[in-house]
C-alpha cells in the first residue's frame, strides 16, 4: 500500500536574531500537525535567516546568526539552516525565498525519482506525489500582512495560495481573526494551517536580547551552545540594539515608490 | 567591600517534577537573577528535590525515573542539583520537614568548611559569624516556588498552618509568578503570608512561560513533540522508558492524596 502522503519541506524565513527554543519548538509542532492531517509527511525543515540589508532594528550579522541556528540545530535530525537567502545582495522577498527552495527541493525529488513530470504528464510513479513548500510562522506573522507598504499583493497571494502557509500560535484566536479579517487568506484559509500550543509563552528573541543587555540569564531559553557562543562573541549589548536605528526597512524602502500618493 | 556583606543563599524546590521541563529550570535562574539584583544576596546552590511516590498523586511516577530525569536536565548546570533525600522516603514527607533537612545540611556544610579551611579571610569570617550566630549574615535557605504553591497554602488540609508558619517565617520564600496569579494578592489576603512578607520575595517572570509538566505528560500521551520544552536528554529518556502514557496518567486515580489523608485522617497530627 503506497503512501499517498505529500512530501513536506517546511520553511522558515526571519530574523533568528537569536534563534531561540521556540522557533525550533514551531517546527516540532507543525511537524506533528501536519502528520496528524493524515495528508503530509514532513522530510525537512528549513530556517533561512534573513540578510543584513533587511536593516531591522538590532539585526547582528548574517554569519553569527547563522552561526548560532547552526549551534542550536546541532541535535536536530530533519531541520538545517540555509544560508541562500543571507547571502543575496539585496533583501529577497519571502516569495522569492520560497520559489528557490520549492526548486531545488523539485529537482532534488526529480532526480531521486528518475521522473519529469511535463505539464501534461501521466507518468505518475507509485512512490509519493509532488513535494511541497510552505511557510512555517507565528501567529505575529500574520499581522504582518496587513502592514502598509511591507507586502506586494500578488506576492501574499502566492506565499499562500501557491504554497501555502503553517502558523503556530499559542492559545488566543489571532490567527483565526487574522485570516478573517483578509479576503486574500480567507480565499486562501484552506491552504493555510493554524497550530496551537495551549501554553502561553511569550519567550521571543527580543525578549532574549533584552535580558541578555540586562546580564540576565537566558539558559533554557536558547540552547547552552548559542549562549557561549553569544558571550564568546560578545554579542547583543546597548550598541548592538542600535544597530540600524534610523534605517527604514528594506523592504518599505523598496516599495516606496509604489507608495507615493499622498 | 560587597562581596563579604552579601547573604549567601541555597534555593529549595520542592515538587512532583512529573516530569520536569525547562520551566521548572527557569524559575532557578529568575529566582537568582532576582536575588542577586537585590545587591544583598548570592546564591550559591540550587536543589531540587522530588516528592516520593508516597505522595500519591494522579499520574505521578516513579521516583526513580523523576530524579534520573531532573539529574540529567541539570547535567549542564554549575549551581543546580538534584536531591533525593525526599524522593527515596517510602512515606510522604512535609514540605516542612525536608526544608529543615536541607538546612541542617547546609549548615553542617557551613561548619565543615570552616573547620577544614585555613584560608586566612575564612579564619576571619568564622570570627565574625560565631559572634553573629542566629543573625541572617549566616547562610540561608530560601524555598522556592511558583505563586500556584502560594495558593495552594489557602486549600483546607494540605498544608500544617505551623509549617507554612515555619517555612515562610524561620526560612522564607521566593515566589515566581505564573500568569493568573498575583502573589502581593494572595499575601495580602493571609494573615500569616502577610505577617511575614519579608521574607518572601515576590519574582516577576515578566515573559509568561507556562510550559506545565501537565502539558508535557499531555503531549507525550498524544504522541506529540516535546523537543525543547525541556532538555533533549531528558526528552530522549523519556523516549527510552516510554514514560507517560494513558495508564500512566491513572496512577493513584482512586487514592486519596498522601496529606489529605494524614491531615483528615482518625487519628491525624
Amino acid at each position: 500500500m503506497a503512501t499517498h502522503r505529500v512530501p513536506l519541506v517546511l520553511l522558515a524565513c526571519g530574523s533568528f536574531n537569536p534563534i531561540t527554543n521556540q522557533h525550533m519548538r514551531l517546527f516540532e509542532l507543525a511537524r506533528d500537525h501536519m502528520h496528524s492531517t493524515g495528508q503530509y509527511r514532513v522530510v525537512g525543515g528549513i530556517i533561512s535567516p534573513v540578510s543584513d540589508v533587511y536593516g531591522k532594528q538590532g539585526l547582528v550579522l548574517a554569519r553569527h546568526r547563522i552561526a548560532m541556528a547552526k549551534l542550536a540545530l546541532q541535535s536536530s535530525n530533519w531541520v538545517t539552516v540555509d544560508e541562500w537567502e543571507s547571502q543575496q545582495p539585496d533583501w529577497t522577498e519571502t516569495v522569492v525565498t520560497m520559489r528557490y527552495h520549492y526548486g531545488c527541493i523539485l529537482k532534488e525529488y526529480e532526480q531521486s525519482t528518475g521522473t519529469h513530470t511535463g505539464p501534461g504528464g501521466n507518468t505518475v510513479p507509485l512512490s509519493s506525489p509532488s513535494p511541497q513548500v510552505k511557510l512555517l510562522c507565528g501567529a505575529d506573522f500574520l499581522q504582518t500582512f496587513r502592514i502598509p507598504g511591507l507586502w506586494q499583493d500578488d506576492h501574499v497571494e502566492e506565499v499562500v495560495g501557491r504554497f501555502g502557509l503553517v502558523c503556530v500560535s499559542r492559545g488566543g484566536l489571532e490567527p483565526e481573526r487574522a485570516v478573517h479579517a483578509s479576503d486574500t487568506l480567507s480565499r486562501h484559509r484552506h491552504n493555510i494551517f493554524l497550530v496551537r500550543e495551549w501554553v502561553r509563552n511569550e519567550t521571543s528573541a527580543t525578549e532574549v536580547r533584552r535580558a541578555l543587555r540586562r546580564d540576565l540569564s537566558v539558559k533554557y531559553l536558547i540552547p547552552d551552545a548559542v549562549i557561549e557562543y553569544i558571550h564568546r562573541h560578545k554579542l547583543y549589548t546597548q550598541d548592538s540594539e542600535r544597530i540600524h536605528q534610523d534605517t527604514v526597512l528594506r523592504p518599505l524602502a523598496k516599495h516606496a515608490v509604489k507608495s507615493l500618493d499622498d | 567591600m560587597d562581596g563579604q556583606s552579601r547573604t549567601k543563599v541555597v534555593l529549595l524546590a520542592c515538587g512532583s517534577f512529573n516530569p520536569i521541563t525547562n520551566m521548572h529550570l527557569r524559575m532557578f535562574e529568575l529566582a537568582r537573577d532576582h536575588l542577586e539584583d537585590t545587591g544583598h544576596y548570592r546564591v550559591v546552590k540550587g536543589i531540587i528535590s522530588p516528592v516520593g511516590d508516597g505522595y500519591r498523586k494522579k499520574g505521578l511516577i516513579e521516583a526513580c525515573h523523576r530524579l534520573e530525569m531532573a539529574r540529567l536536565s541539570t547535567e549542564n548546570s554549575d549551581w543546580i542539583t538534584v536531591d533525593s533525600w525526599e524522593g527515596l522516603q517510602p512515606e510522604w514527607v512535609e514540605t516542612a520537614k525536608v526544608v529543615r533537612h536541607h538546612y541542617a545540611e547546609l549548615l553542617a556544610a557551613e561548619k565543615s568548611n570552616d573547620d577544614v579551611d585555613t584560608v586566612n579571610y575564612v579564619k576571619k569570617r568564622r570570627i565574625e559569624e560565631s559572634s553573629q550566630q542566629t543573625r541572617k549574615d549566616g547562610p540561608q535557605l530560601l524555598f522556592l516556588c511558583g505563586a500556584d504553591v502560594l495558593e495552594s497554602f489557602g486549600v483546607p488540609n494540605l498544608w500544617k498552618q505551623e509549617d507554612i508558619d515555619e517555612i515562610v517565617g524561620h526560612y522564607g520564600l521566593v515566589c515566581i509568578t505564573r500568569s493568573g496569579s498575583d502573589p502581593n494578592k494572595l499575601i495580602h489576603k493571609s494573615d500569616v503570608l502577610w505577617k511575614n512578607r519579608k521574607n518572601i520575595h515576590v519574582v516577576y517572570e515578566w515573559v509568561t512561560n507556562e510550559i506545565s509538566a501537565t502539558h508535557v505528560r499531555q503531549s507525550l500521551r498524544r504522541g506529540r513533540s516535546v523537543r525543547y520544552l525541556m532538555p533533549d536528554n531528558v526528552v530522549n529518556y523519556t523516549q527510552e522508558h516510554g514514560l507517560y502514557s494513558a495508564e500512566s496518567e491513572q496512577k493513584n486515580a482512586d487514592v486519596v492524596l498522601a496529606p489529605l489523608q494524614k491531615y483528615l485522617g482518625p487519628s491525624s497530627s
